[in-house]
């Protein structure tokens, strides 16, 4: 689905990638780890449409693409920011519906929110998440993972078949840790592709199918979970271990 | 406990009203007659007005210290057009189409330049008292031409023993109240003065939403205007100096937040009305009207400290 080919990004004089290659496809959930400043923020980015790598390629479906910001959404790439970018003010639903919010004709003239409708739906796409969140809540109000559910469910409303998770396990509780796991595997059952930036090594091993490690701006390994381990990935991170 | 905290400000406010409403009409034999409650209903209908505007204003986290200056210079300019022998309807659409100016450029230097509306708003508070005056040449404007009954009527005159500004102010909240709960652009205020970058990014036009507000609070501002001159059957450069402190303690009084992402039309209504109320009833009970600053600016810092309280629950 995405894939990128020796994609470089350079800032000044600084590499903040070099030669990466990375596919993600349907419905799989690729860890991308790697130590402060090894370039998962700026990989991330680049799908995102945030950054034009300086070099290599991106393809969606095959295809070279441009991205930015707006082209990818429109192909179906979601992200969802460590920071959640909600507004507490406001309910679970609201926040869903922000900026594409539902409306109907009152009198077949009068555009009108349609809070029943949005309300229906978000409550329709936590019960997909199997999160508890109640559509009429106040964002101020919710737990971190129930936050991260509203952040999801907003980013799911457009159905993205690729969706980009920056930290979504940090600053959260150990119980929220595990709702937040069990949403990415759900989202993962409807063919999702999932990119996820982690610090926390046991959630990438608990919902990852691939890990890829970055050092410095280079991929150092590339291999099914189920064929590393913690302690490898921990190496690679820190360079004990030059590549797997 | 908890529920009772979490009750809107503006049934606190409301309650507020009433209690004070219910001991003045017992200490005060003036306060329940029909001519005092008529004139205060009367007197908070022009804040109010200009109170729905500053709460949509505030709820996206700016303040518009204007409404008072913009008060004035709609008033004079739709003053001396009417003296000038033009028809009503053209000298009103003259004086809010100098609001609606005011308005633009407080919500453009907001909005699209991102400067702060503290400071432009003061700045405009500045401009439009001066240009009043220029306009005016310091001369109280009280010939009003040949609509001069109209506008008397309609600023001054009564329907169904309210006064014609009560009437317009009921509308106005019942609209203001719809337009908050059913407008995507109320939803896109409430989320600018909630989290602007979330808002954003989630696409909603955040300059295009602050400037809105700005003009909305400014027309509201214009019309108050043309209302009162009809009542006083005058107009100087004054009109509506000092104003801009009553309108913010309504908004603030009413709920709005002033960290922005909160407010609500009933609130905004029934914070003016509070304060009017507190005027009202220091007059009849005979305290030196030169208290009534003391008691407007305390009961602003009050209802932060109820707020304060309230927030700390939840």
């Amino acid at each position: 689905m995405l894939e990128l080919k020796s994609v470089g990004m350079r800032f000044g004089a600084v590499e903040a990638l070099l030669d990466v290659d990375l596919e993600v496809g349907a419905g799989e959930v690729v860890g991308l780890m790697g130590d402060n400043g090894a370039g998962k923020s700026t990989l991330l980015k680049i799908v995102a449409g945030n950054f034009a790598p300086t070099s290599g390629r991106v393809l969606w479906g095959g295809a070279d693409v441009d991205l930015s910001p707006l082209s990818a959404r429109e192909l179906g790439i979601e992200a969802v920011y460590q920071d959640l970018a909600l507004c507490d003010n406001l309910s679970a639903a609201a926040n869903v519906f922000l900026g594409r919010e539902l409306s109907r004709r009152l009198l077949g003239i009068l555009p009108v929110l349609d809070h029943a409708a949005m309300r229906r739906r978000s409550t329709e796409l936590f019960e997909e998440l199997g999160s508890d969140t109640r559509a009429d809540d106040l964002v101020r109000r919710m737990s971190g993972g129930q936050r991260q559910a509203v952040a999801i469910a907003r980013a799911r409303l457009s159905s993205p078949r690729l969706m980009l998770l920056d930290e979504p396990t940090a600053a959260i509780s150990v119980r929220q840790i595990a709702e937040v796991l069990e949403l990415i595997r759900g989202l993962k059952e409807q063919g999702v592709g999932i990119l996820l930036v982690s610090h926390r090594m046991s959630d990438v091993f608990a919902v990852a199918d691939r890990i890829v490690v970055l050092r410095r701006g280079r991929k150092v390994a590339d291999k099914p979970t189920a064929e590393s381990s913690p302690e490898e990935v921990t190496a690679l991170i820190t360079g004990a271990i030059e590549a797997a | 406990m908890k529920s009772l905290r979490r009750a809107p400000q503006s049934l606190w406010v409301t309650l507020t009203v009433a209690a004070l409403a219910g001991v003045m009409s017992l200490v005060s034999e003036p306060f329940a007659s029909s001519d005092n409650i008529f004139n205060v209903s009367r007197n908070f209908a022009f804040i109010g007005l200009i109170a729905l505007g500053q709460t949509a204003v505030i709820a996206t986290g700016g303040i518009d210290l204007s409404v008072g200056s913009v008060m004035g210079l709609a008033g004079i300019v739709t003053g001396l057009v009417l003296g000038s022998g033009q028809p009503l309807v053209l000298a009103a659409a003259a004086g809010l189409a100098c609001a609606l100016l005011c308005g633009v450029v407080n919500g453009a230097l907001v909005g699209y330049l991102r400067l702060s509306p503290f400071v432009v708003t003061l700045g405009m508070l500045s401009i439009a008292r001066s240009l009043a005056l220029v306009i005016s040449n310091n001369r109280m404007v009280h010939d009003f031409g040949p609509d001069e009954d109209l506008l008397l009527g309609l600023g001054g005159g009564r329907f169904l023993g309210l006064a014609n500004p009560v009437w317009l102010l009921l509308v106005a909240a019942l609209g203001a109240a719809a337009w908050f709960r059913y407008s995507r652009l109320a939803r896109h205020v409430l989320a600018v003065g909630g989290n602007e970058v979330s808002a954003r990014l989630a696409g909603v036009p955040v300059a295009r939403v602050r400037l809105t507000v700005y003009v909305l609070s400014s027309l509201l501002a214009g019309a108050s205007a043309i209302l009162m001159i009809g009542w006083l059957g005058a107009v100087t450069n004054a009109l509506g100096q000092g104003y801009e402190l009553r309108v913010i303690a309504s908004a603030v009084i009413g709920g709005a937040n002033l960290m922005g992402g909160e407010g609500g039309a009933f609130g905004a209504v029934a914070g003016a009305a509070l304060i009017e109320l507190i005027r009202n009833s220091l007059l009849l009970l005979g305290v030196d009207p030169y208290w009534q600053g003391a008691f407007v600016g305390g009961s602003i810092v009050v209802a932060m400290l109820v707020e304060r309280v309230r927030r700390t629950g939840r």
